[in-house]
């Protein structure tokens, strides 16, 4: 693990300018930021640990804490919002029986929210592991769930 | 492909590149941007490159995968060159008839046309009302262009305007040209980029930087993202001669990692310009050096801010400071910077290639050129129109997004996203300025236009943009820490029915605190959506209060859910589908909903079949219809 860490900030160099890149790499390829990385960020760019924290929280696309395996985003942007996001938020956030930002205790899913996907023709729209889907009802809900592993 | 060493090395690629390719040639546009992509255009790539291949024509037909044309709401779409038909929700399964038909056979498939309301058929692009009305100098480009092929891009005279900048012009004079067009910017704020330039290139210092903002926040809006997904080099031109105008050796675009297509599109572009040597030490012989990095903004609505996504590319977190000094005076490492917004860059070779007057010549008095908006919500026509400052709001909802989805009625507008506000129908015939709407109470913009219908509720659509706000805020300041909060939370109140007398008052003095006394523009601007619909909508906000009433049946704890007695016919779809078994009834007789059990999840209301629609919300004192004698319900 450390070693991807390692790889990472030397394709940027170790200065605080590629901090912020340096952890998007970090999150993409670990799916999320264990306290052992981030000590190790902060050794190799000589910079305090809180510095490290205050960036990780700041940024909403940082995970401080394991991903599920699978990821549901539904969109609540404006076009969605106007849609019927929140009524589908809803639906999903019922049938995983989990919050926003939220991971189930098997760690199978991770429900976020995002703002505007950029397909508002399709609005509200629910993207399940990259496939997009327009306002899906309780029960094609409950039929996606279950075909994952 | 060797370094290009002055202008006439690029002229010459550029007849090369024109020479090779023969205008005759069938040539299909598949649009491939974010939104046809959700509608699996790739799947229908992949099915022309599989046909055309068993089919021995690969050599005989050419496939662009471009970025996003814009029609979104009918996609994939694709159109066919030189005859410019275009087709629509174009499936895997349609193209082997696609090749028969039209390749092969020269004859249209009506199926695949776009057809009006009216129920006329048009076979070409430009003849689609959506296209007709508009004025695409800036996104038409992205049609004719795949944008990880620079030379697509050359073809079209791409980076002409940069080699006219480095050999006729001076710094000053490029500066002058663009001051002259009067070029406002895009991002929303409409400050003159001219003076912008000017100021930075006037501080004091050797090092400045140029700076492009793909921040892109406005929830709901993806203008710049599909120009960056579509056409790099357009913004990237713009960046190249803005930073010889302004004396930089070095630029960065700020990007949202949510924008993946974005920045794989930029990076490619990127090594392509360094190839051709339009981008390095001494671009065509000119003897200027110029470099461009890639950030990625890690999901900040705040770091849009420009002296905050300054602080975001020093890789601290994207808080905003106070602008006692500008950012083009002491910006990214405290040295001169100069910040536009994607479509602003775009515009700046148009100006160059075409000349100020010409620019001027579009748009009105105090706005000049184009604009592009993604006018989405509940409208037809959901898609990216690009249409010239002045036309009417009206114009762009009705003749180009085709009027209100499912024969509703229109309510509002809402432009500028979460810093702007909503405009109701009377105020319809305002003219696209930024300086009409932010009389209007509410502003341009990065280009956000979300049409809402007498289904949205506005209070509710307030409290939105106030939870979004909210969350967004970055606290460093009390009064739009505190003051979003306040609000959000009186709006809370309101939209489950617990709102008092006195809160519109309250809510009005803290929007007014707010605006006043916040430290940037976030906290400035967040009470618009509020005090925007509060002047056109205040009978809404009151019937919520006063009599517990969402008249759009929009907010959750004001609502109910019934069966209409007279219109169910015991289909049983809505009982199948209720995922907490709020719903009772035997066949072919009419249902029934718990209200203790029903969660308000909305599935019956959409799976009742819109013939029965006998699912019906109800909200403050609405009844549902008497029941019908028993002979009549028989029928």
């Amino acid at each position: 693990m450390l070693g991807t860490v390692d790889r990472i900030i030397d394709s940027y160099g170790a200065r605080q300018e590629a901090l912020v890149q340096i952890l998007l790499d970090i999150q993409h390829e670990l799916r999320w930021l264990p306290r052992p990385v981030l000590e190790r960020v902060a050794a190799r760019l000589e910079l305090p640990l809180n510095l490290i924290y205050n960036v990780t929280t700041f940024y909403k696309h940082f995970s401080l804490v394991p991903q599920g395996r699978h990821s549901i985003s539904v969109c609540v942007g404006t076009a969605c919002h106007v849609r019927g996001a929140s009524r589908l938020l809803g639906r999903v956030s019922e049938a995983l029986g989990i919050k926003p930002d939220e991971t189930t205790a098997d760690e199978k899913f991770t429900l976020k929210t995002v703002s505007c996907l950029g397909c508002c023709a399709l609005g509200p729209v629910m993207v399940l592991d990259g496939e997009y889907m327009s306002n899906p009802n309780s029960t094609d809900i409950a039929e996606l769930i279950e075909k994952c592993e | 492909m060797a370094r290009l060493a002055s202008v006439a090395d690029l002229e010459k690629l550029r007849q090369e590149i024109v020479a090779a390719r023969d205008p005759g040639k069938t040539k299909i546009a598949i649009c491939s941007g974010t939104g046809c992509r959700a509608y699996a255009s790739e799947e229908v790539i992949a099915a022309f490159r599989a046909e055309l291949d068993q089919r021995s024509l690969a050599d005989k037909v050419e496939i662009v995968t471009t970025g996003c044309h814009g029609f979104c709401e009918q996609g994939p779409v694709l159109v066919i060159y030189p005859e410019e038909i275009c087709y629509l929700k174009v499936k895997p399964e349609d193209v082997a008839e696609i090749i028969d038909q039209t390749l092969v056979g020269g004859q249209v498939i009506e199926r695949l046309l776009y057809v009006g309301p009216d129920g006329e058929q048009k076979v070409k692009e430009s003849e689609i009302p959506f296209y007709h009305h508009q004025q695409r100098l800036v996104f038409g480009s992205n049609r004719f262009i795949d944008p990880c092929n620079i030379d697509d891009y050359l073809a079209l005279d791409g980076y002409r305007a940069l080699a006219k900048c480095l050999t006729e012009m001076t710094p000053e004079e490029v500066l002058a040209e663009v001051d002259r067009a009067n070029l406002r910017g895009r991002g929303g704020g409409g400050f003159p980029a001219g003076r912008k330039w000017a100021a930075t290139r006037n501080a004091p210092g050797d090092i400045k930087y140029v700076i492009v903002n793909a921040d892109e926040g406005d929830p709901g809006a993806y203008m710049d993202r599909s120009l960056l997904e579509g056409n790099p080099h357009s913004v990237l031109e713009g960046l190249v001669i803005g930073a010889y105008a302004i004396g930089a050796h070095l630029g960065y675009i700020y990007v949202r990692q949510e924008y993946p297509l974005a920045v794989d599109n930029l990076g490619r572009a990127l090594e392509q310009m360094r190839e051709y040597g339009l981008l390095g030490k001494d671009i065509l012989g000119s003897g200027f050096d110029f470099e461009i990095e890639v950030h990625r903004g890690a999901g900040a609505f705040v770091s849009g801010e420009s002296s905050a996504l300054m602080s975001s590319i020093e890789g601290k977190v994207g808080e905003p400071r106070p602008k006692y000094i500008r950012t083009s005076i002491s910006g990214v490492h405290g040295r001169p910077s100069n910040l536009n917004n994607v479509e602003t860059w775009a515009n700046v070779p148009l100006i160059i290639n075409k000349g100020a007057d010409w620019f001027t010549a579009i748009g009105t008095e105090g706005s000049k050129g184009t604009k592009i908006f993604s006018l989405v919500g509940k409208v037809n026509n959901t898609g990216l129109v690009e249409v010239p400052m002045g036309v009417s709001l009206r114009d762009i909802i009705f003749k180009i997004g085709g009027g209100i989805r499912g024969g509703k009625k229109f309510k509002a507008v809402q432009t500028g996203g979460p810093s702007g506000g909503v405009i109701p129908e009377e105020m319809l015939d305002l003219p696209v300025d930024f300086d009409a709407l932010t009389q209007a109470g509410s502003m341009m913009g990065s280009g956000g236009m979300i049409v809402m219908d007498e289904d949205t509720c506005m209070v509710d659509v307030a409290k939105y943009f106030l939870e979004f706000l909210a969350e967004e805020s970055c606290g460093k300041c009390v009064p739009c820490r505190e003051g979003i909060t306040q609000m959000l939370h009186l709006l809370r109140l309101i939209c489950n029915g617990e709102g008092q007398p006195g809160d519109l008052e309250l809510l009005e003095e803290i929007a007014t605190m707010t605006k006043d006394c916040s430290l940037c523009a976030l906290g400035q601007s967040a009470p618009n959506p509020v005090l925007s619909s509060l002047k056109y909508f205040r009978r809404e906000y009151e019937l919520h209060i006063e009599e517990k009433c969402c008249p759009a049946h929009v907010c959750k704890a004001l609502v109910t859910y019934h069966i209409d007695p007279n219109k169910c016919r015991g289909c049983g779809a809505c009982r199948r589908n209720c995922p907490v078994g709020a719903i009772s009834g035997e066949k072919k007789q009419p249902h029934v909903i718990d209200l203790d059990k029903c969660t308000k999840c909305d599935t019956c209301f959409m799976v009742c079949p819109p013939k029965f629609s006998a699912v019906t919300k109800l909200s403050g004192s609405e009844q549902l219809p008497a029941a019908a004698p028993a002979g009549e319900q028989e029928q």
